[in-house]
């Protein structure tokens, strides 16, 4: 019952969130605009600014902490991240290339930036998968590690890039790796980013009892009729290329993927039918507060939002550990 | 009692290797409906590996192993887990679930996709947890219990899987005394009463040969004996097998001898 009533309130939150803060702003725009009732102006920023940067950024964090809480259920890893399987450093490679080779072109009104870091995405995805296979079938470590060496390996070619560009150039990609949301405008990331985060969100959900066998362990999750392999594979390769597809279009906001499920697991408990829609719902409204944040605290100048959300996140989670953690 | 007719498990001519290493060669044996069959030998035997061909957690091997006569490979995974189950020891990393909770993810086989858990699998737990005697336990948080109590809940969770074949990796090894008596009880009680079939690896051969009908040894991934607890508790087939050297002694309750342990210094191959 208890965590039915958190569930709620959590939806409520979100809900709360979503519709308020489109209103928020250097220009403050009443409740009203949302059916219609305000100047045409406001209502003009309300749907081709606030209410498209809102919903990607809801879109980003609900996709972010679900893949997060994923891969710590399948690599049984409190530490893993949408990131750890070198996801973020392929897309930020690819967005580095495009940055460095000065290029400047859009396709099916998608930016050439995000083509270059979905391409780099899915490289190292396929990258990671075929060492880890070549290695030794799969097993975690070997993949965990797998991701850890090609992290660091587009890392150092980011820094490369960075070393031979000039300083605007340099100035872009490093801004890039912050992640932000400013650069959404209109429906059509909405359009784009929708079909990815919600087969992502689908098929996670969809295991809600497998990820639940494999965290007590993957041999008694296979004793319980559960086929690991099959399922390991569905949801990394699925929530990879969500993830991938969040970075191309956000950059690597971090934290989110990290802390996000802790947080849901300290509020709500293991249980991955539960955890799943809360890590869901909770992620997607911390990151469009923190983007809210992000947009007004210095405004008219704004915060690249990957700042703020382990700033805001960090001390939260703490607070949650020490007052939560301990209890049965 | 075991029907020796209507085996629940063919192994026949198996052999298994991780990598280069031969791990099991050879094993042949099958197990009746209701056997309480221990499964002994040395360390490095095979015998834990054996239990996880059995439940397809290792996957390949070559020869047979057949459940109810259909060979594994035509099972898909879920089917077979309603009905073998494996019990690991109780040992190890637990995420923190509830007691009940954890028993109720043993529902698995039985949950189609979409269907949420329904009155009839909570009934089936209900059950298996007041029959294990762990209903006080239900909202405990699994990593705040012992071992012992964990090993109870491991073989409610199968029981309530729903498996008519107990496949279990040494259930009592690490257990105080009372809850080895609690674990041995509630296996038998589960075999005589329901019939179902217990294959249990273990290294305490004194009590596999007063709690099972059926005992085969392992040695080197071969079968190096298969019979009844009467004829292993003899001094050479266990020397053979363990390679040192044992003390027998009349039991004052029953007729099959026990191994004594030895003063320092008397025992050697």
């Amino acid at each position: 019952m208890r965590s039915a009533t958190l569930l709620l309130a959590l939806a409520l939150l979100a809900l709360v969130v979503v519709c308020g803060a489109p209103l928020v702003g250097s220009e403050s725009i009443p409740l009203g605009a949302l059916w219609g009732d305000a100047e045409p102006g406001q209502i003009k920023i309300l749907w081709t600014l606030r209410m498209p940067r809102v919903a990607v950024g809801f879109l980003a964090g609900a996709g972010l902490a679900l893949a997060g809480m994923a891969f710590q259920a399948l690599f049984r890893n409190a530490l893993a991240t949408p990131f750890t399987l070198g996801v973020s450093s392929g897309a930020s490679l690819g967005a580095a290339i495009y940055i460095h080779l000065g290029l400047a072109f859009s396709f099916l009104r998608i930016p050439g930036e995000s083509w270059f870091a979905f391409t780099g995405a899915l490289l190292t995805i396929a990258v990671v998968y075929g060492l880890a296979r070549a290695a030794a079938g799969a097993s975690n470590v070997t993949m965990l590690l797998a991701g850890v060496a090609v992290s660091f390996f587009f890392s150092s070619m980011i820094l490369f890039l960075q070393y031979l560009s000039d300083l605007t150039r340099t100035f872009r990609m490093v801004r890039w790796v912050m992640g932000g949301l400013e650069s959404i405008v209109g429906v059509d990331t909405i359009l784009t980013l929708f079909p990815f985060v919600f087969a992502g969100c689908a098929v996670v959900l969809y295991f809600r009892h497998e990820l639940n066998l494999i965290t007590t362990g993957e041999e008694l999750a296979v004793a319980r009729g559960v086929e690991v392999d099959r399922v390991k594979l569905v949801v990394f390769v699925v929530a990879s290329i969500m993830v991938g597809a969040i970075v191309s279009v956000c950059g690597p906001i971090g934290f989110v993927g990290l802390m996000a499920p802790h947080i849901c697991r300290l509020l709500i408990g293991p249980d991955h039918r539960k955890l799943a829609p809360a890590t869901l719902l909770f992620g997607g409204a911390f990151l469009v507060a923190c983007d809210t944040l992000a947009r007004t605290v210095i405004a008219p100048t704004e915060l690249p939002v990957g700042i703020l959300t382990a700033l805001l996140g960090g001390p939260f989670f703490v607070w949650l550990l020490l007052t939560r953690g301990g209890e049965e | 009692m075991p029907d020796p007719q209507s085996p629940v498990l063919e192994i026949a001519n198996f052999s298994f290797r991780i990598g280069t290493k031969e791990i099991l060669r050879d094993v042949t044996f099958s197990v009746a409906k209701g056997e309480y069959l221990s499964i002994v030998g040395p360390n490095g035997a095979g015998k834990t590996t054996l239990l996880k061909c059995i439940d397809r957690i290792h996957r390949g091997g070559s020869g047979r192993i057949a459940v109810y006569g259909r060979p594994l490979e035509s099972y898909r995974q879920r089917e077979l887990a309603r009905h073998l189950s494996y019990v690991p020891q109780a040992d190890g990393r637990v995420f923190p679930f509830t007691v009940e909770q954890f028993v109720l993810m043993g529902r698995y086989p039985h949950l189609n996709a979409f269907s949420s858990i329904g009155h009839e699998d909570r009934k089936t737990v209900l059950e298996v947890m007041e029959r294990a005697a762990i209903t006080p336990f239900a909202h405990r948080r699994l990593d705040t219990l012992s071992g012992g109590e964990r090993q109870k809940i491991y073989i409610a969770a199968a029981l309530a899987q729903g498996a008519e074949v107990l496949l279990l990796d040494e259930p009592t090894t690490f257990l105080d005394y009372r809850h080895q008596a609690e674990i041995r009880d509630l296996l038998a009680e589960v075999n005589r009463n329901s019939g179902v079939t217990i294959v249990a690896v273990t290294h305490d051969v004194n009590r596999a040969a007063m709690d099972s009908h059926r005992i085969v040894a392992l040695s080197a991934g071969r079968v190096v004996f298969d019979g009844a607890p009467a004829d292993i508790m003899q001094a050479d087939t266990l020397e053979q097998i363990y390679e040192t050297s044992f003390l027998l002694v009349g039991h004052p309750q029953g007729d099959v001898p026990i191994i004594a342990p030895q003063l320092p210094g008397e025992a050697g191959p």
